[in-house]
């Protein structure tokens, strides 16, 4: 069946259906990871996007039950070269089970003109269409959809209610994760390093959030424009100093507008799973997996900066284009990671900073005590 | 870390001579690793044996030696250059083994040489199995169970304990996994226990679970002195564990891993650098995956640049060896930039947006009588490798890359190793065998069958249409990889009709960047393959280009020497400010690094491939004559097409193939050859053989390499075998002396490059005879007319570039035997023996412009010898003949000829013994000059021994001699004596090939157990002159030697 991609300035795409049939529109970007399509396609942070994948074989080996970042796919549809529907033993081929959630896909197009386009064009808002849909009336779509820089998104994806969620070795600490989209990995590598974990919607209080006597409040991932959620931000300013708090992707964003600082869009984004991040503390280089849209500006592009908590500093820096990859106040117990230290998928190399959280926040109980 | 400042000097060792396991892809990464070392301002010494490289090109290092590799060898050109360290991890095992070698006498510490690229710890933790073993258990990974052993008795002891059939038997410390093997059998067991002992130089084997049938993987992960790691590239391999890694087919990056699993797979080669403590390079890790249990077991890891990093180098954009050799010398991976972004560090992991794939290319029609089964040991002589935007459209570009010599079948078994069991897969998924079915027969992962069932589901549709109907049917089929040549033989077209059809229904490729980022970033990489897709990345520019045609897949008969040639054609033409646009398919070489030309197209050589890129490149002519016979078979259609061939035309080279065109050539300049006639069939062949009298020497036309090449002695040797359609019979010159030419001409005048003098008698092909420069017996007269007939018929042909002629000499008779007007195989060998630039000046003639050629002999000598790889074809008769079977060649540079061949035979790895016993088996014709030799060992101190017909000989002069038992005759028997090591020497010429001689048992026997073997009398000659004369000399670096050159012709 053929499908269309249509974008934002009228460019249209032919290829063929792959997943759900209908039509979608969202924010078009890429990803350059070569493995993890179904962590990727669940990971809540892509709520809003469709996503093009610029490895070509998508679909290889399945959907397995247990790989999943959330309890459903939640990209708006996926471009592809070459779509799969291979299916072992114990395991659903990808296209059916992106049909079964309703997720449109198309494929056999040039994705890598398409991700040369967003390299140097910045991401645009685009509809792929298998419906038969007249390209007059999927522009008309296009032009109702809201541009990301603005989109307040956390509210689509977070928990409706808090959760409890036991740890899963020995309990040393309790966790506290306000979920603006969390990857289901952060919270199980917690759990898994003896955390309780108590998941609060993205909305919650600063008091909700003390009321609960946390050892340490985890700021998740999730979609959409940190400069749009205000609330989240000044909820976050009456945590710091609190409690110890560690925020990862939106979560650091949200921090360091928290702390101050500016956010603004990336022209298209850092989403893959080989982006190299240097620890400033270590020397050392981690790569990195990451999905974000949007960045932290600190004055000077770095170092040591003055905040309204006290002085803090950079303490990770892309390789790639030289932005913020890290923040930490030096007085007080806060710090942040722009990209992904729970992998899923991509490489493990920063995923010590996210099982030392939990450790930390021991010894911090420990001291108090 | 910046560039490290106390050290000044950095000598590198290179792999030496191709061999199966090690070839072109260490002159590729030295070549880079020079280049850098130049580029941060290091003063370079290159110690290697192989004067074909690209790497012992004067130009490359500040001082080069061409020396044999072995201790004694590299220690004499420390010894003279005294450099302040070593870097050995890019010269495969050769040069790792070679450090272990200099840490372990003492020689580096005792000259102050520092190991930099690998410590010894590291380079013995990855090598010594047991230690490896035990380093893999202390980070929680397992190698498969095994045990060491050092004797016959140990290794049944093992396998009477922990371990049971079949089991994996690997010998410590050799490459390619030589002489290790597969055993189900105690008595495959027991063969290959002994032959591995006496394979590994420090006669340890180890003995493994055998993990047959599970998925392997290999990961390039490089590590800085910071402790960084990055993973480069994953391959996946689609033979499953059984076939050594080198002749599996393979992909990359993995196709079929989950993320979880891939991770599993980056964190253990993370663990696994670290723990073996490479500290600055690159490694290879290899894994074991049971895809059932999620077992993980690490097979090895090479604490070096290896084949597989090549492989991944071009698979991916990212250099490593260029890397390796900046973190070397003190940088750290953050430090880096990478080549083709320019912004990006070398910590940025390659992203593929494209699929790679491998396959290795065999040769077993070179060796009859060879087990062709694919193992754990190392058979495949190249490979090809095909780039595409789906797995079908690179399989289908690598499928078509190969070149096939050897007939594929197209039904019968696909499990085990046989080396076209993708073609049967293809052909019985085409006839309707389910691919479920031959996944469980073959073992290959599903995934893979269902791709290619989309070929063969195409195909069957293609076929049962007849034809394709409109642009979308065409582009879906050249999506899936599938060939105009293909469609055309499924539709009963001609190919350029399909390829009409298919251009004027809008259906041509475009050309995408290999940029190693996925186009994250905006790249500058010239680096392209076709696809069939909607955008163009192309960066033309404007200046004027040249196409270089490449060599395609390493075989025998064409490998590196014409690698060198197209590297040298692109340099030169870059030079002369063209664009220099290279089109290769061997992810091996030199030519498809992206460094070497201003454009690189990784496609096949194929009509279609090759014509692609020219339309799209719009060059000013495309040059054919550099990359063997795989331009020269595309040249004529290339013509057809209206493609201007830049300097020879295609009309040369047809004359100089065609017999009878040559032949009046010939008779027009009152020039000899030997009697010929052209067969239709056997009864021809006969008629023409009575006529020119025997022996005769029957070939088919157009070959390369000797395919099929015999020499019949009377008519019933004639007649037992089949004469293929249109045979060459030429009278065959006996006894006589084989001269090489290779020359340079403009058109208006030939310049001779250098007169070579085969060691071994016309009869032996040249490729696999020695050779030298200049000429030691033909005498003035005989080498002016050689010359002068070189002239004549260069002239006549009309070459505008490079000539090969070959002459026989029989007393004062000069033969032609052939013309080539081509760059044929010596002419690396010949710029490393008198600093000419042959390459320079035929490109300068392609061009019309004017050419400068000294065409004096040098003084000093210099001799080339082959290299054959018999230890991996057991089976296959070991003496030479008119066919090519050698793999590589070394050089040996002296002040006399016995030195300088000395040398050679050291370097090719049959050092010369000089003392001991020498056992001497020889046809009759040969007895005579036999017991010269013989004569002449005695005096030097050898006992002799022999079978009765040549002791009785011997005796007969007073020699004394040791009788020994033919094979026939019972035991102790010859063989006997060889196996049990007591023979350090033999001489055996063959009265008869490959039949079950006693002579062939002699052979055989010496192969096993690596005592040189010399099946000529001539090459008995020389090597008996070398034992008695051969002087110790200090090496000479090329750079001083060819400055003394010029300065001689100056004075001169």
């Amino acid at each position: 069946m053929t499908a269309l991609l249509v974008l934002e300035d009228g460019t249209v795409l032919e290829g063929e259906a792959y997943g759900a049939t209908g039509t979608a529109v969202g924010e078009l970007v890429f990803i350059t990871s070569m493995t993890g399509y179904q962590e990727i396609v669940t990971d809540p942070s892509f709520a809003g996007q469709m996503i093009t994948f610029t490895q070509p074989m998508i679909g290889n080996y399945g959907v397995e039950v247990d790989a999943s970042e959330s309890d459903r796919p939640q990209a708006r549809a996926v471009i592809v070269r070459e779509g799969r529907n291979a299916a072992p033993a114990g395991r659903v081929g990808f296209s059916d089970w992106l049909a079964g959630h309703g997720v449109i896909g198309i494929q056999g197009l040039d994705t890598r003109m398409l991700t040369r386009r967003l390299r140097d064009g910045g991401t645009v808002r685009a509809a792929v269409c298998s419906d038969g849909t007249p390209v007059p009336q999927l522009l008309a779509l296009i032009g109702g959809e809201p541009e990301m820089a603005g989109q307040a998104l956390a509210g689509e994806v977070s928990c409706l209610r808090a959760e409890q969620l036991p740890a899963l070795a020995p309990e040393r600490a309790h966790v506290l994760v306000l979920d603006y989209g969390v990857k289901g990995s952060i919270v199980r590598i917690l759990r898994e390093q003896g955390a309780r974990v108590t998941l609060l919607p993205w909305d919650a209080t600063a008091e909700q959030v003390l009321e609960l006597r946390p050892d340490g409040v985890l700021l998740g991932n999730g979609p959409g424009d940190p400069a749009a959620l205000p609330g989240c931000v000044s909820e976050v300013r009456e945590l710091v100093g609190q409690v110890p708090v560690f925020g990862i992707c939106l979560g650091h964003q949200l921090l360091g507008r928290a702390l101050g600082l500016e956010t603004f869009k990336l022209r298209f984004g850092h989403r893959g799973a080989n982006h190299p991040v240097l620890d400033v503390d270590t020397g050392r280089v981690l790569v990195t997996a990451q999905n974000h849209g949007f960045a932290v500006r600190v004055p000077d592009g770095g170092g040591d900066l003055e905040t309204d908590f006290g002085p803090a500093r950079v303490t990770h820096v892309s390789l790639y284009d030289g932005t913020v990859e890290g923040l930490a106040l030096r007085e007080l117990p806060a710090w942040s990671m722009q990209f992904h230290p729970e992998a899923s998928p991509g490489p493990h190399d920063a995923r010590e900073a996210l099982e030392r959280f939990v450790g930390t926040l021991t010894e911090a109980t420990v001291a108090q005590a | 870390m910046p560039r490290r400042d106390d050290i000044a000097k950095i000598a590198l060792i290179g792999s030496g001579p191709i061999v199966i396991g090690q070839a072109c892809e260490f002159d590729y990464s030295g070549t880079q690793a020079l280049r850098v070392l130049r580029e941060e301002g290091y003063e370079t010494v290159l110690i290697n044996s192989n004067p074909a490289t690209i790497m012992t090109d004067p130009g490359w290092a500040d001082r080069t030696y061409l020396e044999p590799l072995d201790l004694e060898g590299v220690r004499a050109v420390l010894e003279a250059e005294r450099p302040d360290a070593l870097l050995p991890t890019l010269g495969g095992q050769t040069a790792l083994n070679l450090a272990s070698l200099l840490a372990e006498s003492g020689t580096l510490d005792e000259l102050g040489v520092e190991l930099i690229g690998a410590s010894y710890d590291a380079i013995h933790c990855a090598e010594d199995r047991d230690l490896f073993a035990r380093t893999m258990e202390s980070i929680d990974l397992r190698v498969p169970r095994s045990a060491i052993a050092h004797t016959l008795d140990e290794a049944r002891a093992a396998l009477s304990g922990e371990l049971a059939l079949p089991v994996v038997i690997r010998p410590a410390f050799t490459l390619g996994g030589q002489g290790g093997g597969f055993a189900t059998t105690p008595a495959q067991f027991d063969e290959i226990v002994q032959r591995g002992l006496r394979e590994s130089p420090i006669s340890q084997i180890l003995l493994e679970e055998s993990v047959a049938g599970w998925g392997e993987f290999e990961l390039e992960v490089i590590r800085d002195r910071n402790d960084n790691v990055v993973v480069i590239c994953s391959i996946e391999n689609v033979d499953p564990m059984g076939v050594h890694t080198g002749d599996s087919v393979t992909v990359a990056p993995a196709q079929t891993l989950t993320d979880r699993e891939y991770q599993v797979l980056r964190d253990a080669s993370a663990k696994v650098i670290r723990a073996v403590g490479v500290e600055t390079g690159g490694s290879n890790v290899q894994f074991a995956l049971n895809r059932d249990s999620g077992e993980l077991v690490v097979i090895e890891m090479n604490p070096r640049v290896s084949r597989s990093s090549a492989l991944a180098s071009k698979a991916t954009g990212y250099p490593i060896a260029k890397v390796a050799t900046k973190l070397a010398i003190g940088y750290t991976l953050d430090e880096i930039p990478n080549d083709i972004t320019g912004t990006t560090p070398a910590s940025f992991e390659p992203a593929l947006d494209y699929v790679v794939v491998k396959l290795p290319r065999f040769a077993f029609e070179k060796f009859p009588g060879a087990d062709a089964e694919l193992t754990t040991q190392m058979k495949s002589v190249g490979e090809a490798m095909g780039i595409g935007r789906s797995f079908c459209e690179a399989w289908g570009k690598a499928m078509r890359s190969r070149e096939l010599d050897g007939i594929v079948r197209t039904e019968g078994s696909v499990a085990g190793g046989s080396w076209d069991r993708f073609d049967v897969i293809a052909a019985r998924l085409l006839a309707g065998d389910s691919p479920q079915a031959l996944a469980d027969e073959s073992k290959v992962h599903p995934w893979f069958l269902d791709e290619w069932s989309r070929v063969s589901d195409a195909e069957r549709e293609l076929a049962a249409a007849g034809g394709v109907s409109d642009a979308a049917g065409w582009r879906r089929l050249k999506r899936l990889g599938i060939s105009d040549a293909r469609i055309a033989e499924l539709t009963g077209a001609a190919e350029r009709a399909v390829r009409r059809a298919r251009r004027e229904a809008g259906v041509r490729p475009v050309y995408k960047a290999v940029d190693s980022c996925a186009a994250e970033v905006e790249a500058q990489a010239p680096y392209y393959y076709s696809a069939y897709e909607q955008e163009d990345e192309l960066r033309r520019g404007d200046r004027e280009s040249v196409v270089i045609l490449g060599a395609g897949p390493n075989r025998i008969g064409q490998g590196i020497e014409f690698d060198y040639c197209c590297v040298q054609a692109a340099q030169t033409f870059r030079s002369l400010g063209y664009d220099a646009v290279m089109v290769n398919c061997n992810p091996e070489t030199v030519s498809t690094d992206a460094d070497s030309s201003d454009r690189l197209y990784f496609e096949p050589l194929t009509v279609e491939d090759v014509l692609e890129v020219i339309e799209r490149e719009r060059p000013i002519g495309v040059v054919a004559q550099f990359g063997g016979q795989t331009p020269l078979g595309l040249a004529r259609r290339l013509e057809e097409d209206g493609v201007k061939l830049l300097g020879t035309p295609f009309e040369a080279i047809d004359v100089a193939e065609d017999r009878e065109r040559f032949g009046s050539v010939l008779g027009e300049l009152g020039l000899q050859a030997p009697a010929w006639g052209i067969a239709a069939d056997v009864d021809e062949a006969a008629a023409i053989a009575a006529r020119v009298g025997y022996p005769v020497l029957v070939r088919p036309s157009y070959v390369l390499g000797g395919r099929e090449m015999r020499i019949c002695y009377d008519e019933s040797m004639l007649r037992s075998r089949t004469v293929q359609p249109a045979s060459l019979i030429d009278r065959f010159v006996e006894d006589a002396i084989e001269v090489d030419v290779d020359a340079v001409c403009d058109g208006r005048r030939a310049w001779i490059g250098a007169v070579m003098q085969h060691v071994e008698e016309a009869g032996v092909h040249s490729g696999d005879s020695a050779c030298v420069i200049p000429t030691l017996s033909l005498g003035d007269e005989i080498e002016r007319e050689i010359r002068a007939q070189t002239r004549a018929i260069a002239l006549a042909l009309g070459v505008r570039g490079l000539i090969n002629v070959q002459f026989a000499v029989q007393g004062s008779a000069v033969y032609v035997i052939e013309a080539n007007p081509r760059a044929s195989r010596t002419v690396p060998f010949v710029a490393k023996a008198t600093g000419r630039n042959l390459v320079e000046a035929a490109c300068r003639a392609a061009l019309g412009l004017p050419v400068e050629l000294a065409e004096d002999p040098p003084e000093h000598i210099s001799v080339k010898a082959a290299v054959l790889p018999f230890q991996r074809f057991f089976g296959a008769d070991p003496a030479l003949g008119p066919e090519m079977r050698s793999t590589g060649e070394v050089m040996g540079i002296g002040p006399d000829f016995p030195t300088a061949f000395a040398k050679a035979e050291r370097a090719a790895g049959r050092p010369l013994p000089s003392k001991g016993r020498v056992f001497l088996s020889v046809r009759d014709s040969d007895k005579p000059a036999a017991t010269m030799l013989a004569a002449l060992l005695q005096s030097l101190g050898f006992g002799l021994v022999a079978t009765t017909g040549t002791a009785r000989a011997l005796q007969r002069i007073g020699i004394p001699v040791e009788t020994v038992q033919k094979v026939t005759e019972g035991s102790p028997n010859v063989v006997d004596l060889i196996q049990d090591g007591s023979i350090n020497l033999i001489i055996n010429s063959p009265l008869g090939r490959g039949a079950r001689t006693d002579g062939y048992e002699i052979r055989e026997a010496a192969i096993r157990n690596q005592i040189p073997c010399i099946t000529t009398l001539a090459g008995a000659s020389a090597a008996v002159q070398a034992i008695a004369q051969a002087r110790s000399v200090a090496p000479v670096a090329l750079q001083t030697l060819h400055a003394a050159e010029v300065e001689s012709h100056a004075a001169g």
